[in-house]
């Protein structure tokens, strides 16, 4: 049922009896196939896609570029897991190309951002550099593009 | 004063105005009106259509393509056809690019009618059959077609509908309202009661892209058929492309050098910028199509069955995107229905009689639109049938 993950995966909130008309399932059907997902981990959760540059609240984003030492055996994922396990890391990738790990996080403020990349991440054993970017604006993110709400401009014509 | 009555032709001023028109005002000051009235995808053309139109434009090519459209997008139709339908036109002189669909009937009406001929027209159809066969000198001949019928034109019904005089059979299926498709069976007999004639078939198939669970079949690839078929089509639909007004006729070379002629004195060409977004669309549009199919195809199954459990009977519709159910049971008109509907319940759908007079008892309901507005319209749609 890849076509219920993609679905969801655009719009989570429609109801099990929405899908199961949609996909021409029975509603008990999809309850279960969802709590199964749920289970073994295929869905790990459900978010909401937030413009906050919409509100009030104040805050800067950052990627930052980290070049690793890898350890024998445990290759990245032991300096993986020191990374993630911090709140502020709201993504982090393995790479490949010019440097290893991805570190996407969020503060309050870049002094913020900065102090945590010094403190937190340089510091890290086998973290052999760090380049931070600051993200100046978010156009599209988890396929929605940020911006004006569209409009239904269709014309009722014949 | 000019007296305009006694001077404009009198034809155009006999013309009805479209009864879904007249509905439509109805809405056009009302902004807490949920409706589900559209006749066109809610999809934006694909991104890579649009940027091969920028892309002309930004290389100035801005210039009229000669009449029948470019040879590249004539020889990209001509592919698609093959592949998709196993059927062979000539990009030469057997494809002309137009205005849309809608021009493609018109140039085959045109191109096929003397004053006084019969224009075989089944219904529910789309609006624009019976007004270009008027302004083209010929007589409409409506046949109703039925409810248990699937909204299928039968052979037997198309006998009792030929006389002498008829010229042409309009063939509007994938169906707008109804959804209704016609199977190669359906076709074959069809065909059976047409061989024997001189009958031209305008098979509109412009909804050709949007049927669900089987594929579109042309009564052009029938045995004896393609010498007496047009096939007006287009990418409205299947590439959500409405505004870009790209359409193209197929036909015998005979039946397309008469349409060339009307096409190059009242056209001239297609917008050569649209032509450049089409070739690219069927070029590399085939995922887009699959990817909005299978959105529409969910939609579908989801509104119909919303219809049903609410208690509304509704026909399985296997094409287009349009369901049109049967409202009959409320002892409401249509008109009535779909008016009360707007003005107490804030949802708006067109009633079936604005596609012939046999849509009374119907309405037509797009699901051209979102889960989540269709969701909202039904609620109110369901709250509404119970205060009734």
């Amino acid at each position: 049922m890849t076509e219920l993950l993609r679905i969801l995966e655009n719009d989570a909130r429609l109801s099990p009896e929405a899908l199961a008309l949609m996909l021409d399932k029975e509603t008990g059907d999809i309850k279960k196939i969802i709590e199964d997902y749920e289970n073994n981990g295929v869905i790990l959760g459900y978010r909401t896609v937030i413009d906050w540059d919409k509100t009030n609240s104040e805050y800067v984003c950052a990627m930052i570029e980290l070049k690793i030492t890898p350890q024998r055996d445990r290759g990245y994922d032991d300096v993986a897991e020191k990374i993630y396990n911090y709140p502020e890391v709201e993504s982090l990738y393995l790479m490949s190309g010019g440097f290893d790990l991805a570190v996407f996080i969020k503060g309050k403020t870049m002094r913020e951002v900065a102090f945590f990349v010094a403190e937190k991440l340089a510091t890290i054993e086998d973290v052999i550099s760090t380049s931070t970017h600051f993200m100046l604006r978010k156009y599209k993110d988890n396929n929605v593009i940020f911006g004006a709400v569209p409009v239904d401009e269709r014309g009722n014509i014949i | 004063m000019l007296e305009y009555s006694n001077t404009l032709s009198q034809t155009a001023q006999k013309l009805k105005p479209s009864g879904i028109r007249k509905f439509f005002d109805l809405l056009s000051d009302r902004k807490d009106v949920i409706s589900l009235t559209v006749g066109e995808p809610d999809f934006v053309t694909p991104w890579h259509i649009r940027v091969a139109a920028m892309e002309s434009l930004q290389k100035g090519k801005t210039y009229y393509t000669s009449n029948s459209g470019t040879l590249e997008l004539r020889e990209a139709i001509s592919g698609y056809m093959m592949r998709r339908y196993s059927l062979e036109y000539a990009p030469k002189d057997e494809i002309i690019v137009t205005v849309g669909g809608s021009e493609a009937i018109d140039l085959a009406m045109r191109a096929c009618i003397n004053p006084g001929d019969e224009v075989i027209i089944p219904q529910p159809a789309f609006v624009c059959y019976g007004p270009i066969a008027d302004l083209a000198g010929a007589r409409p001949v409506f046949i109703d077609t039925k409810e248990e019928n699937r909204f299928k034109l039968t052979a037997d019904e198309l006998k009792a509908a030929i006389t002498p005089k008829t010229k042409l059979l309009v063939l509007p299926y994938p169906n707008n309202p109804t959804g209704a498709i016609m199977t190669r069976e359906d076709l074959e007999a069809i065909a059976e009661v047409l061989r024997e004639t001189n009958i031209i078939v305008l098979s509109d198939e412009i909804y050709c892209e949007l049927t669900y669970g089987r594929e579109h079949v042309s009564i052009a690839s029938i045995e004896g058929m393609r010498e007496r078929t047009i096939i007006a089509n287009g990418f409205s639909k299947a590439y959500a492309m409405t505004g870009w007004r790209m359409g193209y006729t197929l036909a015998p070379r005979e039946i397309t050098k008469q349409m060339l002629k009307i096409h190059q004195y009242a056209i001239m060409c297609a917008p050569t910028m649209s032509q450049f977004a089409a070739v690219e669309a069927m070029r590399n549009g085939d995922e887009d199509v699959i990817m909005m199919r299978d959105e529409y195809n969910r939609r579908r199954r989801y509104i119909v069955g919303g219809l049903r459990s609410m208690g509304i009977d509704c026909f399985d519709p296997e094409g287009a995107f349009y369901v049109y159910p049967n409202i009959s049971k409320f002892g409401l008109s249509s008109d009535e229905f779909c008016e009360r509907l707007i003005n107490e319940a804030n949802v708006a759908i067109v009633p079936g009689t604005a596609f012939g007079d046999c849509g009374e008892g119907f309405a037509r309901i797009s699901y051209a639109y979102s889960v989540e507005h269709i969701a909202k319209a039904l609620e109110r749609i369901e709250k509404f049938i119970k205060t009734l």
